[in-house]
């Protein structure tokens, strides 16, 4: 957390040519970066860099269902644990869950309920966990996009990749993806989760106020940026399986040639070959 | 290797793989009249019905499967078995090959036993039974068993069988596949090396055209490695 109490009052974060503090205009993203298929344990898994944002996801199942009085009869649980690593803030995240990670955490395994194909695996679960190691304000955004992109890794069936982004008001203009200082001195920050293919909203909150023509506004900027990360979530995926043979046999470790025994030495001792 | 990779182009779920007057198929779901891919995978179409092969999943029970489980609990009259699925799999004493009395379970599999059975049955809540009384379920005693993911299995057994017993003429192992991922290698230390390295490709390329020949191609070279001079 930055000492709020010596920060200039006339601190401005948007410039007269309406360049943002990083030099993005109302409209633009951050650069992101999204990676399929990283972790080797999970049935999938993706990494995301979305501005400072780091952002690991991993999906296990469908699994047995633990604890077991949790199980549905009729369809799998889609469980989601959003956690922030101690060191991804500027002071120390004191480890566990809190009242706001449980709350992302939620809102983030209905988003996802609503698009698996739960019905498929019942008794079931579907875990997905949300690790964030560099946190730069949108990390629910970030953590849900890379998080669907994990799912689909693990073959879950699902409708379609849920993509989200945030829009928020700084200085009284309604903008694209907040970054840290603009959502900490901004006016309101407002993510959203879309289902792009049929534009159903999966998840919408907001913090801090917004009229309803800048509510309006700020939805347009998500929902035309989520059509921007949807392509990239695509992408990855399609990076992650379109690998050529020779990718694949230049990446594999040479092939481990299982090791013959070396032919027996004789016992070298002091008292020469046997029989003198 | 020659057989360069000549991929099919993959879906993403969402994507539309078919317009009406087509069936959605396993993989797929229908909105609208349309059909779209649910899970990702590669397109196939065949006779009007579209449907989605996963690239990834876990292993969903379905009758008549051979698998390969490990017995992972007994009790009095039956077992139960770890089949790699998310559902636990009990195998009743009267399904087992054996004339087992009741409470002597122990006798015929004990923890930790892998054996090769069949799913009798899964009903809606997917339950599952599993039999052995089918005639290739066996106590599997010896080799080693290795696990791939259960969405590349058709690829390791081939048309008709064909792959998996292409490896086993050139390696000389004996081979189980459970259609659950879990494959049963017998052999030599050196031939059941060189055939998990075959299973190992198969599993990398599964999509690839000419991959025949490409696991063909590598057992020969591992096999020929290390019969002339080694390096010293």
């Amino acid at each position: 957390m930055e000492d709020i109490e010596h920060i200039e009052k006339e601190m401005k974060l948007i410039n007269s040519d309406g360049r943002r503090l990083d030099g993005r205009s109302f409209d633009e993203l951050r650069p992101i970066r999204i990676e399929a298929g990283v972790l080797r344990r999970a049935d999938g898994s993706a990494y995301i860099e979305w501005g400072g944002n780091k952002v690991l996801a991993a999906v296990y199942g469908p699994r047995e269902a633990h604890p077991r009085h949790l199980q549905d009869p009729a369809r799998a649980l889609v469980q989601c644990r959003y956690n922030m690593a101690p060191f991804s803030v500027s002071d120390r995240k004191r480890p566990g869950p809190d009242r706001r990670s449980v709350e992302i955490s939620k809102v983030i395994s209905e988003a996802f309920s609503s698009v698996v194909f739960k019905e498929q695996f019942p008794r079931t679960s579907v875990d997905i966990f949300i690790e964030v190691l560099q946190a730069d304000a949108g990390t629910r955004c970030a953590g849900l996009t890379a998080a669907s992109v994990a799912l689909a890794d693990a073959g879950v069936p699902m409708r379609d990749l849920v993509t989200s982004c945030a829009s928020g008001k700084i200085d009284d203009v309604v903008c694209l993806d907040l970054n840290k200082d603009e959502d900490n001195f901004g006016d309101a920050d407002c993510p959203m989760a879309i289902v792009p293919r049929t534009g159903d909203v999966v998840l919408l909150q907001m913090d801090g106020h917004l009229t309803y023509d800048e509510f309006q506004k700020a939805m347009g900027l998500s929902i035309d940026a989520t059509k921007r990360i949807y392509e990239m979530q695509r992408d990855a995926l399609r990076r992650r399986y379109s690998v050529t043979l020779e990718d694949i046999l230049k990446e594999a470790p040479p092939a481990a040639a299982p090791v013959e025994p070396e032919p027996e030495q004789p016992p070298e001792d002091d008292f020469g070959p046997e029989g003198i | 290797m020659q057989s360069s990779g000549a991929l099919r182009p993959i879906v993403i779920p969402g994507e539309a793989v078919g317009g009406p007057g087509l069936k959605p198929g396993p993989g797929t779901y229908s909105e609208g009249g349309r059909v779209f891919a649910a899970q990702l995978g590669i397109r196939n179409e065949h006779e009007g019905l579209v449907s989605v092969i996963p690239l990834n999943g876990r292993y969903i029970p379905q009758r008549g499967d051979a698998v390969i489980g490990e017995v992972v609990d007994q009790g009095p009259s039956h077992w139960l078995v770890d089949i790699n699925s998310p559902y636990p799999a009990p195998l009743h004493a009267t399904e087992s090959p054996w004339r087992v009395e009741f409470g002597d379970t122990a006798r015929y599999l004990k923890v930790g036993d892998v054996i090769m059975c069949h799913v009798l049955s899964v009903d809606e809540i997917k339950r599952v039974q599993l039999t052995m009384q089918e005639r290739e379920a066996r106590r599997l005693t010896g080799g080693m068993v290795i696990e791939i993911s259960p969405t590349k299995v058709p690829r390791v057994i081939g048309k008709q069988g064909s792959m998996v017993s292409l490896i086993m003429d050139l390696t000389g192992c004996r081979i189980y596949v459970g259609q659950n991922g879990r494959i049963w290698l017998d052999g030599d230390d050196r031939s059941a090396a060189i055939a998990t390295m075959a299973i190992r490709l198969i599993e990398e390329r599964a999509q690839a055209v000419g991959l025949t020949e490409a696991v063909r191609e590598l057992i020969e070279r591992e096999k020929g490695r290390g019969r002339g001079p080694r390096p010293s």
